[in-house]
C-alpha cells in the first residue's frame, strides 16, 4: 500500500465517516425511541417511561453534539479532500446535500425547543408533539445524505459528452436505482442499533443488581422495538442484495466470492480464500445466492470474472458481508428469545446469559453498521462515481494530507474518550431511583 | 435579477446570519471565561448559558448551510478553495469541533470544569480569526494557479497587514456584537448586576470596531486597489453603517432601549457586510472564480432556488417559535421557567 495523496485522502475520509456514522446512527434512531417512551408514559401516566424519555434525551444531546461537529467535518472535508469530485458531482447532486441542511436546521430548532420545555406546557401531549419534527428532521437528513451515496453507486440524471455535463435532472439523480434499498436499510438499521444500544444500557444496569421496575420496563421496551427493527433491517438487507444483483453485480459477486457466471449459484458463508483464489472452509448453501438475488433458485448470477480486471472491487469485502449478516441474525434472535422468555413464564427473561447477550447486542449492532458501510463503499471501488470517475481522479492534489490525517485521528480520539467519560459520569452521578424520587415524588 | 446574483445574495444573507448568531456565541464564550478569571462568573454565566443552551446547534447549521449552498451553487469554489485551504480549513474544523463538543460536554455533562471553559473561551476568538482569513484570501494574491496546480501562499498571508487587520476586525466585532446582545438580554431578564457588567463590555468594545474598520479600509487600499475603489462607489452603505453604530452606542451609553440598540448593531454590520460583499462582486476568488464562471448549470440553479424558498417556508415559522420561547418570553429569560 503506497501512502500517496489518494490513499491518504481515502484514509481520512474513512476515519471521519466511520467516526461520524456512530453518532449519526444514534442521532437518527434515538429520537424515535425517546418519542415512543414519552408517548407510552403520557398515555399510561407512568412516570417510569417519562423518566426514561428524559434520561435518554440527556445522553442523546451529548451524542448529537458530537454528530453535529463530526458531520460539519465530513461536510467540509468532502470539498477539501475531493475537490475535483465535488466540482463534477456538485453540479448534479447538490440538491439533496442542500436539502439535508434544511433537515438539520429543522431538527436543530425543535431539538432545542424539546430540551427546554419539559414542564412548560399544560398538556404533556404538546411536549410530545415536539418530538415529531425532531424525528422527521433527523430521518430526513439520513434520507437525503443516503441519496447522495446512492448516486455515487448508480449515477444517473445527466449526460457526459466530451467531458461536459449536460441534460441534468436533479430529481432523477436523487431518485436513482440505489436510493430505495439504501434508504430503507440505512434507516431501519439506525433504528435497530439505537434500540439495542439503549437495551444494552438497561440490561447492564440489571446485571449490576439494580432490579427496579424502571430498568425492566426499559429493557422490555427496547427489546420489543429491537425485534421489530431487526426484522425490518433483515428484510431491507435482502432488498439491498436484490438491488445489487440487478444494478451493481460486481459488488455482490466480490462480496460473495462468486467468480464464474452461473445458474443456480451457491451462497458462501465464511471461509477463506487461498492464494489460487480457491475458497476453503466455507459453508455452501446450494442455489441460495440465486434465490437471494432474484427470488429464483435457478436464476443466473453474474460472476466477477465478467468484469475488466481493473474494475473489480477487492474480494476481502466478503468478510464484511459475513460479519454484517451474522450480526443481523443475532439481532433478530436475541430480542426474540427475550420476548419468548418474557411471555412464557417457565423461563427467566433476566437470566445472566441472556442479559449479557443483550449487552453484547449494542456494540455488535454498531459494528454491523461500520462493516456494512465498508462493504458498501469498498465494494464500489475503484469508482468514486461508478462508471464515470475513479477514486484516483477525485482526490486533492494538495500537500500535507498525511499531517491532517494525524491531526484528525488525534481529534477523534480525544472526542471519543471525553464523550464516553461525560456520558458515564452523567448517569453514575444521578441514578434513576434518585431522580424518580425528586421528579415524581415516587 | 440574474440567478447567479440571487444565489450569492441568499448565501451572503446566511453568512450574515451566521456572523450575528455565531458572534453572540463566540463572544459569550470569551466573556464566560473572562468572568471566571475575574470572579464575576456568578453574575453573568447563568445568563449566558440560559440563552445559549437552546440555540447553539442552530448556530452551527447556519455555517453548514452556507458552505453546502456555496458548493451547490458554485461548484468551482470547492475546487479552488478546497485544494488551497486544506490546512487552514482543517485547523478551523478542529477548532469548531472542539468548541461545539466541549460546549455540550460542559453544559450537559460535568459543569464547572476549568479546562472546558478555557477551550470554550479561547476557541471563541480563534475561530472568527481563522474563518475571517477566508475573506482575506478571496481578495486574491494568496492563491495562485501555476499550470494545473493550485498553490496557497501561506507565508504571504501571514505577513500581510491586510490579513491581520481583518483578523483584528473580526475579533473586536465578535466581542462588540456579543456584548451588545447580552446587554439586551440582561435587561430583559431584569438582571441588574449582570447588566452592569455586560454593558461595560459593550461600551468598551464599541470604538475598536470602528478603528478596526478604518484599518481594514486602509490596508485594502494597499492590497487590492480595484476593490477599494469599488467600495467607494458604495460609500453610502458604509455611511449608514457608521450612523447605525453611533445610534447603537449612544443608546447603550445613555441606558436607553437596549433592544433597539441591538437592532442598530445588527444594521451596522448588515450595511458594512453587504457593502463589502456587493463591491467584491463578481469575484468569489479574485481573479480566478466569479459568480458567473463558477455557476452550476441552469437546471440546478433554479432547482436550488426553488428548494430554498420551500425550505424557508418551513424554517421561518420554526425559528419564530424558537425565538418566541427563548428570546421574547420574559418569564423564560428571567429564569422562571
Ligand atoms: C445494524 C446494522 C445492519 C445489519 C444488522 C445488517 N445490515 Fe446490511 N448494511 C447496513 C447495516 C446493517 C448499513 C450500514 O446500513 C449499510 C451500509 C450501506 C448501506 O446502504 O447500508 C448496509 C449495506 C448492505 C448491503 C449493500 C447495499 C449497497 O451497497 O447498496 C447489503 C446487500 C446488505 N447490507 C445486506 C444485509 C443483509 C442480507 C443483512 C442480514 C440480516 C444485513 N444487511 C444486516
Ligand atoms: C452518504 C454519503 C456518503 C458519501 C457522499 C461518501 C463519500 C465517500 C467518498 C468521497 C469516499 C472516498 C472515495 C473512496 O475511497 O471510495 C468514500 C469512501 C469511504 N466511505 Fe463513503 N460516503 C458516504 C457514506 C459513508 C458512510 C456513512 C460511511 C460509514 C462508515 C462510509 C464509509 C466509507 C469508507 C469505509 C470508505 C473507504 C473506502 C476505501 O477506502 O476503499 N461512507 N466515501
Ligand atoms: C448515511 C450516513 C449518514 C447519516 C445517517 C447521517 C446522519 C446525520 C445525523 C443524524 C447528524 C446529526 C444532526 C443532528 O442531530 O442535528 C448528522 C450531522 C451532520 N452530517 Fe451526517 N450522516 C451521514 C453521513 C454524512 C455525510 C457523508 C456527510 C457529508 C456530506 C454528512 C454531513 C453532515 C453534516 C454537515 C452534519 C452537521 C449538521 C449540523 O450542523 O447540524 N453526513 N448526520
Amino acid at each position: 500500500m503506497e501512502l500517496d495523496n489518494v490513499m491518504l485522502a481515502r484514509l481520512l475520509t474513512t476515519t471521519t465517516l466511520a467516526f461520524h456514522i456512530i453518532f449519526a446512527t444514534i442521532g437518527v434512531g434515538v429520537p424515535v425511541m425517546i418519542s415512543i417512551a414519552e408517548y407510552i408514559g403520557i398515555k399510561r401516566k407512568d412516570p417510569h417511561y417519562l423518566l426514561l424519555a428524559r434520561r435518554w434525551t440527556r445522553g442523546f444531546v451529548v451524542t448529537v453534539a458530537v454528530g453535529v461537529v463530526t458531520g460539519t467535518c465530513i461536510g467540509l472535508q468532502l470539498s477539501l479532500l475531493w475537490p475535483s469530485f465535488m466540482k463534477i458531482a456538485g453540479q448534479i447532486i447538490s440538491l439533496p446535500l442542500f436539502l439535508e441542511t434544511f433537515a438539520f436546521f429543522f431538527e436543530a430548532i425543535f431539538l432545542g425547543i424539546y430540551l427546554y420545555t419539559w414542564d412548560r406546557f399544560k398538556k404533556p401531549l404538546y411536549h410530545w408533539l415536539l418530538s415529531i419534527p425532531v424525528i422527521i428532521g433527523s430521518s430526513a437528513s439520513a434520507f437525503f445524505i443516503t441519496t447522495v451515496n446512492a448516486f455515487m453507486n448508480t449515477p444517473q440524471g445527466f449526460q457526459l459528452e466530451n467531458g461536459v455535463i449536460t441534460a441534468i435532472d436533479p430529481i432523477q439523480a436523487m431518485f436513482n436505482p440505489a436510493t430505495p434499498s439504501k434508504v430503507l436499510h440505512v434507516l431501519t438499521s439506525a433504528y435497530l442499533a439505537s434500540a439495542l444500544i439503549l437495551g444494552m444500557i438497561a440490561a447492564f444496569q440489571l446485571l449490576l443488581g439494580r432490579t427496579g421496575e424502571y430498568y425492566k420496563k426499559s429493557l422490555k421496551l427496547t427489546m420489543v422495538c429491537g425485534f421489530v427493527f431487526a426484522f425490518l433491517t433483515a428484510v431491507a438487507g435482502d432488498i439491498s442484495a436484490k438491488f445489487l444483483a440487478k444494478h451493481q453485480p460486481e459488488k455482490l459477486a466480490a462480496g460473495e466470492w462468486h467468480f464464474e457466471t452461473e445458474k443456480g449459484a451457491d451462497l458462501l458463508l465464511y471461509g477463506i480464500l487461498d492464494e489460487n483464489n480457491e475458497v476453503k472452509y466455507a459453508i455452501r448453501l446450494p442455489n441460495m445466492l440465486s434465490f437471494l438475488s432474484f427470488s429464483d433458485f435457478n436464476a443466473e448470477v453474474k460472476g466477477l470474472n465478467e468484469f475488466p480486471e481493473d474494475e473489480r472491487p477487492p474480494v476481502w469485502i466478503h468478510y464484511m458481508f459475513d460479519i454484517m449478516v451474522t450480526i443481523g441474525i443475532y439481532t433478530v434472535v436475541v430480542p426474540f428469545l427475550y420476548l419468548i422468555f418474557d411471555k412464557l413464564k417457565a423461563f427467566n427473561p433476566h437470566s445472566k446469559w441472556l442479559l449479557w447477550s443483550i449487552v453484547l447486542g449494542g456494540p455488535l449492532s454498531l459494528i454491523a453498521i461500520e462493516v456494512g458501510w465498508i462493504f458498501a463503499e469498498v465494494g464500489r471501488q475503484p469508482w468514486i462515481l461508478r462508471g464515470y470517475m475513479k477514486v484516483a481522479e477525485g482526490a486533492t492534489t494538495a500537500d500535507n494530507v498525511g499531517l491532517m490525517f494525524l491531526l484528525f485521528i488525534a481529534l477523534y480520539i480525544v472526542l471519543g474518550v471525553v464523550c464516553s467519560i461525560v456520558l458515564v459520569k452523567m448517569f453514575k452521578n444521578k441514578p434513576a431511583e434518585v431522580e424518580l424520587e425528586y421528579r415524581f415524588n415516587k | 435579477m440574474e440567478i447567479q446574483l440571487v444565489g450569492i445574495t441568499v448565501l451572503w444573507l446566511f453568512l450574515y446570519g451566521y456572523l450575528i448568531v455565531a458572534s453572540i456565541d463566540f463572544g459569550a464564550g470569551f466573556f464566560a471565561y473572562y468572568g471566571k478569571l475575574t470572579k464575576q462568573d456568578h453574575l453573568i454565566n447563568h445568563l449566558i448559558s440560559r440563552y445559549l443552551s437552546p440555540v447553539w446547534e442552530v448556530t452551527n447549521v447556519f455555517f453548514v448551510f452556507f458552505f453546502v449552498g456555496l458548493v451547490g451553487f458554485f461548484p468551482d469554489t470547492a475546487y479552488y478553495y478546497g485544494t488551497a485551504l486544506l490546512i487552514p480549513g482543517s485547523v478551523a474544523l478542529v477548532l469548531l469541533t472542539i468548541r461545539g463538543s466541549f460546549y455540550a460536554f460542559s453544559n450537559y455533562g460535568s459543569r464547572e470544569n476549568k479546562l472546558y471553559l478555557f477551550l470554550y473561551g479561547a476557541s471563541g476568538l480563534l475561530i472568527p480569526a481563522s474563518l475571517s482569513t477566508v475573506l482575506t484570501i478571496s481578495e486574491g494574491g494568496f492563491i495562485e494557479k501555476r499550470g494545473d496546480e493550485i498553490v496557497f501562499l501561506a507565508d504571504r498571508l501571514l505577513t500581510s497587514p491586510y490579513s491581520w487587520s481583518v483578523v483584528f476586525l473580526a475579533i473586536v466585532s465578535v466581542l462588540f456584537i456579543s456584548a451588545s446582545f447580552l446587554t439586551y438580554y440582561a435587561d430583559r431578564a431584569d438582571d441588574k448586576p449582570a447588566l452592569e457588567i455586560v454593558r461595560k463590555f459593550a461600551l468598551f468594545w464599541s470604538s475598536p470596531t470602528i478603528i478596526a474598520s478604518l484599518l481594514v479600509f486602509i490596508a485594502l487600499h494597499e492590497h487590492n486597489v480595484a476593490h477599494f475603489e469599488k467600495m467607494l462607489n458604495y460609500w453610502w452603505m458604509f455611511g449608514f453603517s457608521l450612523i447605525c453604530f453611533l445610534v447603537a452606542s449612544g443608546l447603550i451609553y445613555f441606558r436607553k432601549r437596549y433592544g433597539t440598540a441591538f437592532i442598530f448593531v445588527m444594521l451596522q454590520f448588515f450595511f458594512a457586510f453587504f457593502g463589502y460583499g456587493v463591491s467584491h462582486l463578481p469575484y468569489i476568488l479574485d481573479p480566478y472564480v466569479t459568480i458567473y464562471s463558477a455557476y452550476t448549470n441552469e437546471t440546478m440553479g433554479i432547482t436550488l432556488v426553488v428548494a430554498f424558498i420551500a425550505g424557508l417556508c418551513l424554517l421561518i415559522p420554526s425559528l419564530i417559535l424558537l425565538m418566541k420561547l427563548f428570546l421574547f418570553d420574559a418569564d423564560y429569560v428571567k429564569g422562571k421557567k
